[in-house]
């Protein structure tokens, strides 16, 4: 759906792109701001005096309450903006786990999450003496609260996980998990890069206490991410760095005093052009409707499924998971291989191990290509890589 | 050589490599660590008196990198370092498509053209960079 508003596609009419979990084509409107940003009113945002920069200003902080309305928070404070889901949590980990944490508290992560939920408490386990432990998985990869406690322990403090994981794909029962994390004075931490682009995501709803994701992935610009927190978190949240932009005042005394939220965790000048990039991404995905786009994704899905079944070789590692997610890898062909080939046809998909490098544990596998499904793929694109995928007998004729 | 013997040559080695086994201890061992792809062998070569008198791999990697991983093994084993860096280095130029001494480098020639898909230059140098890092710890634990 909505393929006119890409100028990738009309500037690549033949390309099927498939490669929507690591990163997305941006509308026209988004494309639009930031060159308008760029060719009518560069300035820096919180500074101004004039007209320009107030306008920036204005727009900067229109976009917090456009977050705030998305993910459905209690304030425009609880919506912090970063460099992506990273950075994020980092900011998380390193800025409010490191003092709210002590020695022997245990953090409860899977083995599918993606290195950015994984080695930032890896670094803290070292630093800090916590105990970064991981949930099983059920056979087909999933997370389940029963699984949970299982390793649950009276040390046990936060439950990290993805909403859906950027490789199995499966949409995890957070809502179920939080309430039971907070039930047992856990506190949870959710990684939405993969779904708050794909899903309604309500913190409210969910109750969760800190929010990760990026705004690339979905149709936003790079280096763009939101940080959310509940507030009583926030306000006691080291900020990473320090400098500009962040403090009220500073004396040659050393007396220093620190700006309110959110302003105290975003030191030096913000990516202006991304987060007013961002704030058309979510208009445009608001207009067309996450219900509707996840709806769309579902049924190419399935369709991707079905017509898979039709080639002999290919062997699908989650076939049950509920995002558009679909891992696979040809029989016999390196999973590199195969992207290769389908970069033959102008079919991008990513091979490897997606950043999640433990998931091999899991699955059994450690590389695979990964197809990525958003709102603008259709069937039609679907057809044409099973056309491909059945004809790879002639793989290395192609790629050699 | 024509492209079908070429392509017959990797598919060959890629397929049924030479001396695709996991080595113990008695190997200088490295992996290719590859920064830009998911290739990842692991080299295991035995050196006595500055000649390679065994060496093998391990690992996943892709059609281009695991033929030429096998190929290269079938070259430089009872070969002296001295005369496996030759072959490298006339590789290499093969690589780089300058002049080289086609008749040193046998069935590496078959990637005489991968010049051409700039992507794949990394999969084909990847072995040599691999079997270089074990004569590094060669010649540093000597």
């Amino acid at each position: 759906m909505n393929r006119e508003d890409f100028l990738m596609f009309e500037n690549n009419p033949d390309l099927i792109y498939f490669d929507n979990g690591a990163t997305t084509f941006k509308p026209k409107r988004v494309i639009d701001k930031i060159n308008d940003y760029y060719t009518k009113y560069t300035a820096n945002a919180h500074r101004g005096d004039y007209d320009i920069s107030l306008k920036v200003d204005k727009e900067y902080e229109e976009t917090r309450e456009v977050v705030q309305g998305f993910i459905n928070s209690e304030s425009p404070n609880e919506i912090v903006f970063t460099k992506g889901t990273t950075d994020s949590l980092n900011m998380i980990i390193f800025g409010f786990m490191r003092y709210y944490l002590k020695s022997g508290d245990e953090v409860l992560i899977t083995k599918a999450e993606h290195a950015s939920n994984v080695l930032p408490w890896f670094e803290l386990e070292k630093e800090l003496g916590i105990v970064v432990k991981f949930i099983p998985l059920t056979e087909e990869y999933k997370v389940t609260l029963d699984n949970i406690k299982k390793v649950v322990t009276e040390k046990t403090k936060v439950i990290s996980l993805a909403h859906v994981t950027n490789v199995i794909g499966d949409i995890r029962p957070i809502k179920e998990i939080s309430k039971y994390a907070h039930d047992n004075n856990m506190l949870m931490v959710l990684d939405g890069a993969q779904s708050v682009p794909h899903i309604k995501t309500d913190v409210k709803d969910l109750d969760v206490d800190f929010l990760a994701f990026s705004g690339h992935k979905m149709l936003g610009p790079t280096g763009i991410g939101v940080l959310y927190g509940k507030l009583k978190y926030l306000e006691v949240m080291h900020p990473l760095e320090f400098g500009g932009g962040m403090n009220s005042r500073f004396e040659s005394t050393k007396e220093l005093e620190y700006k309110e939220l959110p302003l105290r965790l975003e030191a030096g000048t913000q990516n202006i052009e991304g987060v007013l990039g961002l704030k058309e991404a979510i208009l445009y995905l608001e207009e067309i409707g996450l219900d509707k786009i996840h709806e769309h994704e579902a049924g190419l899905r399935e369709y991707l499924i079905k017509r898979l079944e039709e080639v002999d070789n290919v062997e699908v590692y989650n076939p049950k998971s509920e995002s558009g997610l679909v891992i696979f890898n040809l029989e016999g062909i390196f999973a590199e291989d195969t992207s290769r080939y389908l970069n033959h046809y102008n079919i991008c998909v990513r091979a490897g191990n997606h950043c999640t490098k433990m998931v091999k544990d899991e699955i059994k596998v450690k590389n695979t290509c990964r197809i990525s499904l958003y709102l603008y793929n259709t069937k039609e694109e679907i057809d044409k890589l099973i056309e491909v995928l059945k004809e790879s007998k002639n793989i290395y004729n192609i790629i050699l | 050589m024509d492209s079908n013997f070429r392509r017959e040559i990797i598919v060959d080695n890629a397929s049924n490599p030479f001396h695709k086994e996991k080595k113990d201890k008695d190997f200088i061992t490295a992996n290719t660590h590859n920064e830009s792809c998911i290739d990842n062998i692991d080299l295991y070569v035995k050196v006595q008196d500055d000649k390679i008198v065994d060496a093998y791999f391990d690992g996943e990697a892709c059609a281009i990198t695991t033929s030429a991983t096998s190929i290269m093994l079938k070259n430089i084993i009872g070969k002296s370092l001295d005369e496996a860096r030759s072959i490298m280095k006339e590789y290499y130029k093969m690589l780089n498509e300058e002049e080289y001494k086609e008749d040193m480098l046998g069935e590496l020639n078959a990637y005489s053209n991968i010049s051409k898909q700039p992507s794949r230059l990394k999969c084909a140098r990847l072995p040599f960079e691999t079997l270089e890092k074990t004569f590094h710890i060669y010649e540093t634990e000597k």
